[in-house]
């Protein structure tokens, strides 16, 4: 017994002085950064979009020796945390990331669920967090005073522009007066984006004869459907993530349904297509850019992301990309590694050239200004349809 | 009206599989007076057997069905002979623990080998029909058909054969009828081993209908299928039966009449409403407390 505790002792005193000692030598010359991201949990494709790129756009940076800001090189340290999908989760791994790890800036959660209490927590403490892929008006806005959160800011458009967009959408390019919209009560982002879609919609002269909900978790939406159907619509809107459409696609054909169906950026991961097989075939949604009708910086994350992992990078691995090229550029103009000093050169980035179009940001809003494209599902493959602007 | 007919046979469909799986809950808190907690996760595994001898075995449906009832029959024997077992004369609340634990297990141990969702192939060809303006799929007919021949076969078995009158009579009295020679520990794995297998079968037929599973996806509707048990009485295996279609029936019905955000919200109320006129469900008995 007395030997364990003498045992234990030693080992407390060895982690302590080892971890004193790569602390203190590594301080000096390292930028901390972390991301939290949805490795497990219920849309997994997306955390690991999230964390191949955030890799990359690391090993990028180290193995051209560093990043310079002010004068001297820095490595960059990655500690990324998985939030495990849960919302409880996303708060205290931002918790962990800033009291323990110490970063200087946190990238992600993806989702918008995730996304609204880790950047509670980022704006208590004062360390900037950029989500990626968050697209809900509240990731970036204080719920009680209304007012722009100063330390949150994000690297994709926002629900309201994307609701109007694929309004205008259907109204315009698909000539449907009357929609229908499923979508998940649960979720912020899936409720957000249905409800900004209904007010555009209707405001342009469309009708929404059926407005149905689901929560999470939900996988018969038979009864739904059914009423969908008996309302009569001519395109039904999915605002739902890709884990889910699939399901509710199916199950409409199984009703008999065969109207258009559109969705939001949530369905731009190529496990849709996976789960979907040729139910989807044709269906058009919303999203941050198009891997067929690249930029040359898209083009060049795109050689050397499938250089890297085999495969054509989602819209949440471009969106991480951009946000660490967003952090890169306000350290360099901020000219030192400080949170603070961090944050007023981010908040002013008047223009920063991403894998997914131009951005700026203006004093006031952690929102870019940015354009979003129309992908349509054509066999195995997302193809670029129309651009819109903002 | 046909409106209401297709809804009729969404809510038969629901309800099939809500009474399935009820009826793993009901036989084992039948036998053992203990709720097992995990018996949704092992209806997510039966699932991912689906999902396994579909797409590695590239088997048919039918030898597909039997792998998973079996697969997961044995693993509830298992799961009941390690971890219930040692704890049959504990408190039932460490039982009860201990099985949201084992719940807890099969989620991981799934979620290590199939970390996304993953895609069930079709087994079946499915075919609709439009009879009077209602679409009836064959899918739909196979998984009501199937569930009502499995639930006919269970209430068989517990009624008319030796092996059933040994789980009744060891539900009457865990004490006096292991004296009359009746292998206790064997009735208690038969119960769970059809209980489970019953759990499986609905796994299967799930995932043929929601061919996007998860490890997650037992959790949500195991905790639906047990309000359904509890509905119909505890321990009761029609009560069961006929506690799993008033839940799908009330649900679907709320939503088709009713904005669907209040589905949820109406369809428990009802049921609470319920119990509190039926406190032991629709066909349970109050059980007098032994001192």
């Amino acid at each position: 017994m007395k030997k364990a505790a003498w045992f234990l002792g030693l080992i407390l005193i060895f982690s302590i002085l080892l971890s004193a000692c790569t602390g203190g030598a590594g301080q000096a010359k390292t930028i901390k950064v972390g991301v939290i991201a949805e490795l497990t949990g219920d849309i997994p494709a997306v955390g690991a979009s999230c964390k191949n790129a955030a890799e990359m756009a690391v090993q990028q940076i180290n193995d051209a020796g560093g990043l310079d800001v002010g004068g001297t090189k820095y490595m960059v340290e990655l500690y990324i945390e998985d939030n495990a999908g849960k919302a409880d989760q996303s708060a205290s791994s931002a918790q962990k990331l800033i009291t323990q790890q110490n970063v200087v800036a946190i990238i992600g959660p993806n989702a918008s669920r995730y996304a609204i209490p880790a950047s509670e927590i980022a704006e208590s403490s004062k360390v900037v967090l950029i989500s990626p892929w968050s697209t809900n008006p509240k990731t970036t806005l204080n719920a009680n005073t209304n007012e722009s959160k100063k330390y949150v800011f994000r690297a994709a458009f926002i629900d309201p522009f994307q609701g109007r967009v694929v309004a205008k959408f259907a109204l315009d390019n698909l000539n449907a007066k009357k929609a229908a919209v499923l979508y998940d009560v649960a979720s912020e982002y899936n409720k957000g984006i249905a409800e900004f879609f209904k007010s555009t919609y209707e405001e342009n002269g469309g009708t929404v004869v059926a407005f149905e909900t689901y929560t999470t978790g939900d996988k018969d939406f038979s009864a739904q459907l059914t009423k969908i159907k008996e309302a009569g619509p001519e395109v039904i809107f999915l605002p739902n993530y890709y884990s889910e459409v699939p399901l509710q696609i199916q199950q409409a054909h199984r009703l008999g349904i065969d109207v258009p169906f559109l969705g939001s950026d949530s369905w731009g991961s190529t496990e849709l297509i996976t789960l979907c097989g040729s139910d989807c075939e044709g269906y058009y949604f919303s999203t941050h850019y198009a891997a067929d009708a690249a930029t040359p910086e898209a083009t060049k994350f795109i050689e050397a992301y499938k250089a890297k992992y085999g495969n054509t990078p989602d819209d949440v691995a471009a969106l991480t990309f951009d946000s660490f090229g967003l952090l890169w550029q306000a350290l360099q103009t901020a000219g030192k590694v400080d949170r603070e000093a961090v944050r007023d050169a981010l908040a002013k980035i008047s223009k920063y050239e991403g894998v997914t179009g131009n951005m700026s940001f203006t004093e006031g809003s952690g929102d870019p200004i940015k354009s979003a494209v129309i992908l349509q599902i054509k066999g195995d493959k997302f193809v670029w349809f129309a651009n819109a602007n903002p | 009206m046909t409106y209401l007919l297709q809804q009729v046979l969404n809510a038969l469909q629901l309800g099939s599989i809500y009474a399935l799986i009820a009826l793993g809950y009901t036989m084992v808190y039948g036998i053992l007076t203990m709720i097992n907690f995990a018996h949704g996760d092992l209806f997510m595994v039966g699932a991912f057997f689906c999902f396994l001898a579909a797409t590695f075995l590239h088997l048919p449906f039918v030898p597909t069905l039997l792998i998973a009832m079996i697969g997961v029959a044995l693993l509830g024997v298992l799961i009941e002979r390690f971890a219930y077992k040692p704890l049959r004369q504990a408190p039932r609340v460490s039982a009860i623990i201990t099985a949201l634990g084992v719940g807890i297990f099969l989620e991981n141990f799934t979620l290590v080998f199939a970390p996304y969702p993953q895609h069930v192939p079709t087994l079946i060809k499915n075919t609709t029909w439009v009879v009077g303006g209602v679409s009836i799929s064959s899918l739909q007919l196979i998984i009501i058909a199937l569930s009502l021949v499995l639930m006919a076969f269970l209430d068989f078995i517990v009624r008319k054969t030796m092996v059933g009158m040994a789980m009744r009579a060891i539900s009457w009295d865990k004490a006096i009828v292991p004296l009359m020679g009746i292998p206790l520990n064997l009735v208690i794995s038969a119960t769970f081993a059809l209980g489970t297998s019953l759990g499986g079968a609905a796994g299967v037929m799930y995932a043929l209908a929601f061919p996007v599973i998860d490890p997650y996806m037992g959790i949500l509707i195991g905790w639906k299928a047990f309000i359904a048990a509890v509905v119909g009485g505890i321990g009761n295996i029609r009560g069961a039966m006929i506690g799993g279609f008033i839940l799908g029936g009330v649900e679907i019905l709320v939503a088709a009449f009713l904005p669907s955000t209040y589905r949820d919200f109406v369809a428990f109320t009802l049921l609470l409403v319920l119990l509190i006129f039926r406190p032991y469900g629709i066909l349970g008995k109050p059980r007098p407390q032994k001192v």
